[in-house]
């Protein structure tokens, strides 16, 4: 090799290598500066939520000053909503709306999965795309029959109405993503199990439950936030305060006319958002692990 | 302990399409029988069939003197190992050779007592608290294996085990699968397209091919004396040469005529073998390690001589490939390493015709 041809390459080589590097970190502070914009975006509304949760009523009407900070902080508005049973009760009733949907929809949609994925039936296929299709419709679309049936059922005005209804927005997501969960699990350890001795329960049980259980948590999540949060459905089919959840709770009874509580509303809304928070703040390695399964080859 | 019968077994999918066409095969107690055979042959589906891991379309597989057609895996009494193991990733070694035990409610004592066993045998021993991701591939193979002796069966499974394992690993648990078949002695039923697993591991080698049984027979028998073209190109590496050529009458014997360079006397031997296929176009096969360098006083009969220039030389180490060509067709000699041959020159040959085979290309079969 000549000397003029090396040195043509160490320069070509030179000047490839700094531009990959200024290219990175172009990337990087592009990526950078769009989380913190999003960061921003997405953290402001409960951040003055926060702040006006803080403040006490005449803080709030008093226009003057900087909204964004409180000047004597207090926890008159959660003290208040605390103490005050209505509230605990909207507290109580999404505590067991929740967990019973979420309990329901995880039997159905881990039943339904495993059945559609691995016990390969006539028409699991076309049923598994149904599924799915039913998550697709609206739930404002579904509320006025769904009305009628809950009210022939005599459970309007009830928590168990909501309860019966919630799942039909959960089960389908949740079996979508638990049939990815079980596609993904190799088919030689079902066969392993069944040469083992194992009947189509015991393998879902010991060997296939175990195994999904990142795939059984982020479907577990996606049922409480469905269900924690739900507003169409509550709105349409409960008028009662003692059965409302937290959703439609806060907003009904701390609104009075044209009277904003507006202190125990952000406090309110803030307490009901806590659970969720806990729930992704210990769970969201597995959330992700669940919803990106098999979307690599392991 | 058992025997395996199968009897006109069939496998037949959706469409008509015929993975297994009826074959016969009879697995005796203590055997190590290998089923080999290009990919799609039925060779998996064979041995799936066996587990029943697929319903067989017809025919009947008996296993210890019970029909199993309509009998689930689990009622079989048979243990199999699979290629990418199979391991339940959840569970320590232990717990997944003591799984199937559990299952069939053996008692906390015998299964500890089993499952050791099994260790010792297989050398795991110091793994039993580890999950299967803590382990190499070949460890993994080895609690694999594990799962399946603690069960002590009545047959032993296994479906291409050692296909992802590395080349090293592979020779290392080649040996150790004889190993525990030698101790345990159960009727093992053994599936693989490597011809090297199969010659080395088997009792008898079942050769497949397009869902049919081509041969079977002990390995010395399948390579010496090949029953079809197809059996003897599959059996051996590097595979059989094949040349067309024409038998002939020359004096009182009988030559294979490749080109007018190459005539080579066929041994008197097979003269009255051959004698009614004279005059006919055939294919003439010898294997590479019967086409070496000619050796200075060779005093065996029927080594015939001819010169031919190599195109390519692959040095192997222990020995040395040589790749020419005869009237279009490629042909490996298997020379030793000492002698220097350079490609594109004149390289002396000698063929042990003791060792050629004369095949029909219209029926295929070795006469």
């Amino acid at each position: 090799m000549s000397a003029s041809t090396a040195s043509t390459i160490a320069s070509y080589t030179g000047k490839k290598l700094g531009s990959l590097r200024s290219e990175r970190r172009w990337a990087l502070w592009t990526a950078y500066a769009s989380l913190i914009v999003a960061t921003i975006i997405f953290l402001a509304p409960p951040f003055y939520m926060l702040v006006t949760s803080l403040k006490s009523s005449a803080e709030i009407s008093n226009l003057s000053g900087n909204p964004w900070i409180v000047r004597a902080p207090t926890l008159e508005n959660y003290m208040e909503l605390i103490a005050n049973p209505l509230f605990r009760g909207f507290f109580f009733n999404s505590v067991i709306i929740t967990l019973c949907v979420v309990a329901i929809s995880m039997v159905i949609s881990v039943l339904a999965a495993f059945s559609l994925a691995r016990m390969k039936f006539w028409g699991s296929q076309a049923l598994a795309t149904g599924v799915f299709l039913t998550y697709l419709v609206p739930d404002t679309l579904l509320f006025i029959p769904l009305y009628q049936i809950v009210g022939g059922l005599g459970l309007l005005n009830s928590i168990w109405g909501l309860i019966l209804i919630y799942p039909t927005l959960t089960v389908p997501f949740c079996t979508w993503i638990m049939i990815g969960y079980f596609a993904s699990i190799p088919k030689e350890l079902d066969e392993a199990a069944l040469i083992d001795g194992a009947g189509w329960m015991q393998m879902l049980t010991k060997i296939f439950i175990p195994v999904a259980l990142p795939g059984i948590i982020a479907a577990t999540i996606f049922a409480f936030t469905v269900s924690w949060a739900a507003f169409v459905y509550p709105t349409a089919f409960v008028t009662t305060p003692e059965h409302m959840p937290l959703t439609i709770g806060v907003v009904s009874q701390l609104i009075r006319g044209d009277t904003f509580a507006w202190g125990q509303i952000m406090a309110g809304a803030l307490m009901a958002a806590l659970p969720p928070v806990v729930v992704y703040a210990f769970l969201m390695d597995y959330y992700i692990a669940g919803l990106t399964a098999g979307a690599t080859k392991g | 302990m058992a025997q395996v019968h199968l009897r006109k077994v069939v496998k037949e999918y959706e469409g008509g399409v015929q993975a297994v066409k009826g074959i016969d095969l009879d697995i005796a107690d203590h055997e190590f029988v290998v089923l080999v055979g290009p990919s799609g042959c039925g060779k998996s589906t064979t041995l799936r069939m066996i587990a029943g891991l697929e319903e067989i379309s017809g025919g009947e597989i008996d296993i210890g003197g019970t029909v199993v057609n309509d009998v689930p895996p689990r009622d079989r009494d048979i243990a199999m190992v699979f290629q990418n193991y199979a391991l339940y990733p959840h569970m320590t070694v232990y717990d997944n050779m003591a799984f199937g035990l559990t299952l069939r409610k053996f008692d906390k004592g015998e299964i500890k007592r089993r499952v050791e066993n099994a260790a010792k045998i297989l050398d795991i021993g110091m793994l039993l608290d580890r999950k299967p991701k803590a382990l190499s591939g070949g460890q993994r193979q080895r609690v694999a294996m594990g799962r399946a002796i603690v069960r002590d069966p009545k047959v032993f499974l296994f479906d291409e085990p050692l296909s992802n394992l590395d080349a090293k690993l592979r020779v290392q648990m080649r040996t150790e699968i004889k190993k525990v078949h030698q101790t345990v002695r159960t009727t093992t039923v053994y599936v693989t397209h490597d011809q090297v697993e199969a010659m080395t591991l088997a009792d008898r080698v079942v050769v497949m091919n397009h869902g049919k049984i081509e041969q079977v027979g002990p390995p010395q028998e399948l390579y010496h004396h090949p029953r079809t073209r197809f059996v003897a190109g599959f059996i051996g590496s590097p595979s059989m040469n094949f040349i067309p050529a024409r038998l002939e009458e020359a004096g009182s014997g009988l030559v294979v005529r490749m080109t007018d360079r190459a005539v080579l006397p066929v041994p008197a031997a097979r003269a009255s073998r051959y004698a009614a296929h004279v005059g006919r176009d055939l294919l003439f096969g010898i294997r590479p390690e019967h086409l070496t360098e000619p050796h200075p006083n060779e005093h065996r009969p029927n080594i015939a001589h001819f010169e031919a220039a190599p195109e390519v030389v692959e040095p192997m180490g222990m020995e040395t490939l040589l790749h020419f060509w005869v009237e279009g067709h490629e042909i490996c000699a298997r020379f030793d390493p000492a002698v220097e041959v350079a490609p594109g020159k004149l390289a002396a040959m000698a063929v042990d015709m003791d060792q050629m085979h004369l095949i029909d290309p219209k029926t295929d079969l070795v006469l």
